[in-house]
């Protein structure tokens, strides 16, 4: 007969078998963080936050609701498209056109008896640092590295080692076609979202000229219907990416470009995955990577069991498309990290080049892509993007070249904002080449 | 100009319909032909234990649509089922658990059809495989008795059918896959920088011709046009040049091919208005990868070594077209080309004229296959589509569950034990992971129905499988974990188990990507995974 004492929970016949693991310590769990007495009834009262109702939001929800956890609350701004149901698997063909995470909670509440989730149909954005505090996890299923870069950049600002209970573990999943990755962030303790976005380097971009004059490529143009055509002719007012007959417009565009260029390979598909930037996704691959990240958030939770984070790996790769092979790793924390690191990143420039590319390349570099950088540099502000007023007045300082002209020197500190990313400022140290 | 074009000729539409839509994500990863190969395979899931591992899985097959699954469970649901099973509500208390589970499974695509036994007409696991249509893979969940195993197994053999066994327990699993025979793979999807093959060194006179007009005058091109020569274009004319002033010899040694990347990367233009050229910046990145004298990859060589004698073999496409194939390279000492061009900066016109001499090469090279599989007895009625499928992933085919019936199970699993204990010894030093072969053993101990089994009985059970295993301090944790956990699922293993069943079955219907060979532990602890073959 095993040993180690069973504490049956609120529910001793409903939750058998998760008690048998939560309330009971095994040969790997650290007795010195572990109370099987308590660690039920303190799981119980944790508030949990899951962010993104979508493919791996679904399966979140659900694996969170069958590990004992009560009190869960989902955000997504998204409402449902007949393209999610292969895999968003809360969701019918007659909720398409609702909100997702209105439609996911409802379900999940109704079948999982006990279980309170509130869903709050709106950008993360939209909540300040009040909100996420109420919060004891977070666990994220986006397919936006935007929105992951502003809920990790928010969290690990929020840490203070006065206030107690501000540490919140992040929990991230991402998956693509049969590959994924689950990740568990400890704020300021493990290496964060923004140590590793050099992992999710930007896709290169195809130079301009080669959609303008040489296409070679069918995504090339669809790219050029897309960038070109469509501002030259404005069949619409706004581009939807989402209405078939702006997508049918693009397409018969590209279709002609591809034909005068004698290029093949043009669909309606084709066009929409390159316009859409379409992810292919599945339920089974959202399947692994969200109940990966749930068997954190329970062992987190009730310290059953060490958790990825601690002590060493807080990174597992996935990959089914050959075989089946994970990788469980360690990713260092950075100390240039420009969120949670003490010392400023590195940045390699030309002292000869303009502001204005300094600017521009924001966006491309892997390990900082961002898209609407402001500048300062010891207290003087080089470039505002707004208010419109700050705008007007910084903007004669993008024709200027950084050195001669700004006076900016070799080693020196920029500090460097974007409206992705709430307050929090990117330092970054010039490097001259 | 183009909108001339556009009031002349309005193209035809090509709008998705409502299940194209449906399905859009994943046709983007298996096409139409892997969608076609789901919905017409039937899954039975002999369902037992806490149940939910099994039911994980189906979900994941009955959303992307296979066309029918069937689930045979005993059991009646129970107040423990609704902590664990996500299928099942207050509803369900007292019901036959496959009944309920069907019900709730059915809801999530209404293009699947799905049954539950026992039931008033089918009683038994033996009749339901004797009365039902034939299954295309069949799934059972641990704990099982061994009675059901066999019947199972002997069903497999007689049609052929894939078996997965799969057992869930805490924070472990793991599955195995029971493949009838050997498994051919001709669409692996491979990565795409992995499948350039443009044959620099043995260039075909079409080439030659084409890389020597563009560059017969080269030093006065205009900057446009110098600045525009596809690099396979740049790399053939250089490559003449070392040939040349080398004997005729290729650049061959690593030396050697950074000397010749010297060599292409300084004749770019640095005066131009861009200060360099990208084209030869291209050719200069693709020196090392591309300058490669080709080699037999591994797979292949397998394929061409396997002894393909079983009946269903010799009927089969694929051995046909792998003979005509193989013959192919004894000739001609190389592989079917499979005709892509990577992108590259050129001219659009210039640029497509090489995609054209590629192609024209790989047609021919196919052609010629496709010649020797008509000419082969029973090779009359073979998809030319299936050739040039071949073709083109000649290089990446795969065969997996070679093994011949020689050894037995027992002494396969004590062969592969000793090899993963002993690299254990040496995991510090080779900074390997540690064997997951220990998680395997002890839950393998309590596969099987019955009343719960004491810790002594467990490692007992692990010495008789590996004798001097159950010392072994590793297993001997996995054992108490094991115990821990006293046969009872975590609902997040089975939903992780679920998602990799579910993966591994897609690929074995739609006969893409390539399946694991064979069994796979899952370790939730450290939460990793080990392919073992078991």
């Amino acid at each position: 007969m095993p040993s180690g004492q069973v504490y049956p929970s609120s529910e001793p016949a409903r939750w058998k078998y998760l008690d048998r693991i939560r309330t009971r310590a095994g040969p790997f769990t650290v007795p010195e963080l572990f109370n099987g007495e308590t660690s039920a009834e303190a799981q119980e009262k944790m508030k949990v936050l899951v962010i993104g109702a979508g493919g791996l939001g679904c399966e979140l929800l659900k694996n969170l609701a069958l590990s004992g956890f009560k009190d869960i609350h989902v955000i997504d701004m998204d409402t449902i498209d007949i393209s999610n149901l292969n895999r968003q698997f809360l969701f019918r063909q007659s909720d398409v056109g609702k909100f997702k995470a209105e439609v996911a909670a409802a379900f999940v509440e109704k079948r999982v008896k006990g279980v309170k989730i509130t869903p709050h149909n709106c950008k993360i954005q939209d909540f300040d640092e009040d909100f996420y505090m109420q919060f004891q996890i977070v666990v994220c299923g986006l397919d936006s590295i935007e929105a992951r870069r502003w809920i990790n950049a928010t969290l690990v600002n929020m840490v203070d080692d006065t206030v107690e209970d501000s540490y919140k573990p992040l929990i991230d999943g991402g998956t693509e076609g049969f590959k994924g990755q689950a990740r568990v962030i400890l704020p300021t303790i493990t290496s964060c979202l923004e140590c590793q976005l050099d992992m999710h380097a930007p896709r290169a971009a195809v130079p301009l000229c080669t959609l303008a004059s040489i296409p070679r490529q069918p995504e090339h143009c669809i790219e050029w219907a897309h960038v070109i055509a469509w501002d030259k002719e404005k069949p619409f007012p706004q581009l939807d990416k989402d209405d078939p007959e702006h997508i049918t417009w693009l397409y018969q565009k590209a279709l002609l470009r591809a034909r005068e260029f004698n290029i093949s390979g043009i669909t309606y598909s084709l066009t929409q995955g390159v316009v859409k930037n379409i992810i292919p996704a599945i339920a089974a691959t959202n399947s692994v990577i969200a109940a990966a990240c749930c068997n954190e958030a329970l062992k987190i939770a009730t310290s059953c069991a060490p958790y990825l984070g601690y002590p060493d790996n807080n990174y597992m790769m996935y990959s089914g498309n050959d075989s089946i092979y994970t990788y469980t790793f360690r990713h260092e924390k950075k100390d240039d990290c420009p969120v949670c690191g003490v010392s400023a990143r590195e940045l390699q420039v030309d002292p000869k080049w303009t502001l204005q590319e300094l600017v521009d390349s924001f966006a491309t570099r892997p390990e900082a892509q961002l898209k609407k950088p402001s500048i300062r540099a010891e207290g003087k502000t080089l470039y505002m993007q707004s208010p419109p007023s700050l705008e007007e007045q910084t903007r004669p300082n993008l024709e200027k070249t950084l050195a001669e002209e700004l006076g900016l020197v070799d080693g020196q500190e920029i500090g460097v904002t974007d409206p992705a990313f709430a307050t929090v400022s990117f330092k970054f140290k010039l490097k001259f080449t | 100009m183009t909108e001339i074009v556009m009031s002349q000729t309005p193209p035809i539409l090509h709008r998705p319909s409502e299940k194209e839509r449906k399905y859009d994500r994943q046709l983007r990863l298996w096409a139409a032909s892997g969608q076609a190969a789901l919905e017409s395979a039937n899954i039975l899931l002999v369902n037992s234990g806490s149940g939910t591992v099994g039911v994980e899985t189906l979900k994941n097959l009955v959303l992307p649509g296979i066309g029918r699954f069937a689930i045979y469970d005993e059991a009646k649901v129970e107040e423990a089922d609704l902590g664990i099973n996500f299928f099942l509500d207050e509803d369900s208390l007292g019901r036959s658990r496959a009944e309920s589970l069907t019900g709730h499974l059915l809801e999530l695509n209404p293009e699947v059809q799905g049954d539950a036994y026992p039931n008033e007409n089918v009683k038994t696991l033996k009749s339901l495989l004797t009365h039902s249509p034939v299954f295309t893979t069949i799934m059972y969940t641990h704990p099982i008795t061994p009675e059901n195993i066999s019947l199972l197994e002997s069903y497999g053999q007689q049609h052929q059918t894939p078996l997965v066994a799969i057992h869930s327990a805490g924070f472990y699993s793991y599955f195995r896959i029971h493949l009838p025979g050997a498994f051919p793979i001709v669409d692996t999807h491979p990565d795409e920088t992995a499948t350039t093959d443009l044959r620099l060194l043995t260039p075909w006179p079409e080439l030659v011709a084409f890389a020597e007009e563009l560059t017969k005058d080269i030093d006065n091109l205009s900057d446009f046009e110098h600045g525009h020569l596809p690099y396979v274009v740049i790399l053939l004319h250089y490559l003449e040049k070392w040939k040349a002033e080398h004997g005729g010899s290729h650049p061959s040694t690593y030396k050697e091919k950074t000397e010749f990347r010297r060599i292409v990367q300084s004749s770019a233009r640095t005066k131009n208005a861009e200060g360099g050229e990208e084209n030869f910046d291209e050719a200069a990145a693709a020196v090392l990868k591309t300058l490669v004298v080709p080699s037999l990859p591994s797979g292949l060589k397998g394929i061409f070594e396997y002894e393909h004698t079983h009946p269903a073999e010799q009927r089969s496409g694929f051995w046909l077209i792998a003979d005509a194939v193989k013959a192919f390279y004894e000739k001609h000492k190389c592989l079917p080309l499979p005709g892509k061009v990577p992108d590259m900066k050129a001219q659009s016109k210039v640029y497509i004229q090489l995609q054209n001499i590629y192609k024209a090469r790989a047609r021919k090279d196919a052609a010629e296959i496709l010649e020797t599989v008509q000419a082969t007895p029973g090779g009359q009625n073979i998809d030319p589509a299936e050739v040039e499928l071949f073709c083109k992933n000649a290089a990446f085919v795969k065969l997996i569950n070679t093994t011949t019936g020689t050894i037995s199970r027992a002494d396969r699993l004590r062969e592969a034990a000793a090899q993963e204990f002993a690299n254990d010894e040496n995991a510090e030093m080779t900074l390997q992971p540690l064997s997951l072969l220990p998680i395997y053993l002890a839950m393998q101990a309590t596969a099987h129905v019955e009343d719960w089994p004491s810790r002594e009985e467990i490692l007992a059970r692990v010495a008789k499988m590996v004798p001097g295993s159950d010392e072994n301090e590793r297993v001997r944790q996995a054992m108490e974990e094991v115990a821990r956990a006293e046969g009872g699922e975590l609902h997040n293993v089975a939903a992780l188990t679920g998602g990799m069943v579910a993966q591994e079955t897609i690929k074995i219907i739609t006969k893409q990507y390539i399946p694991i060979d064979n069994t796979c532990v899952f370790d939730g602890i450290n939460s990793r995974c080990q392919i073992l073959r078991l």
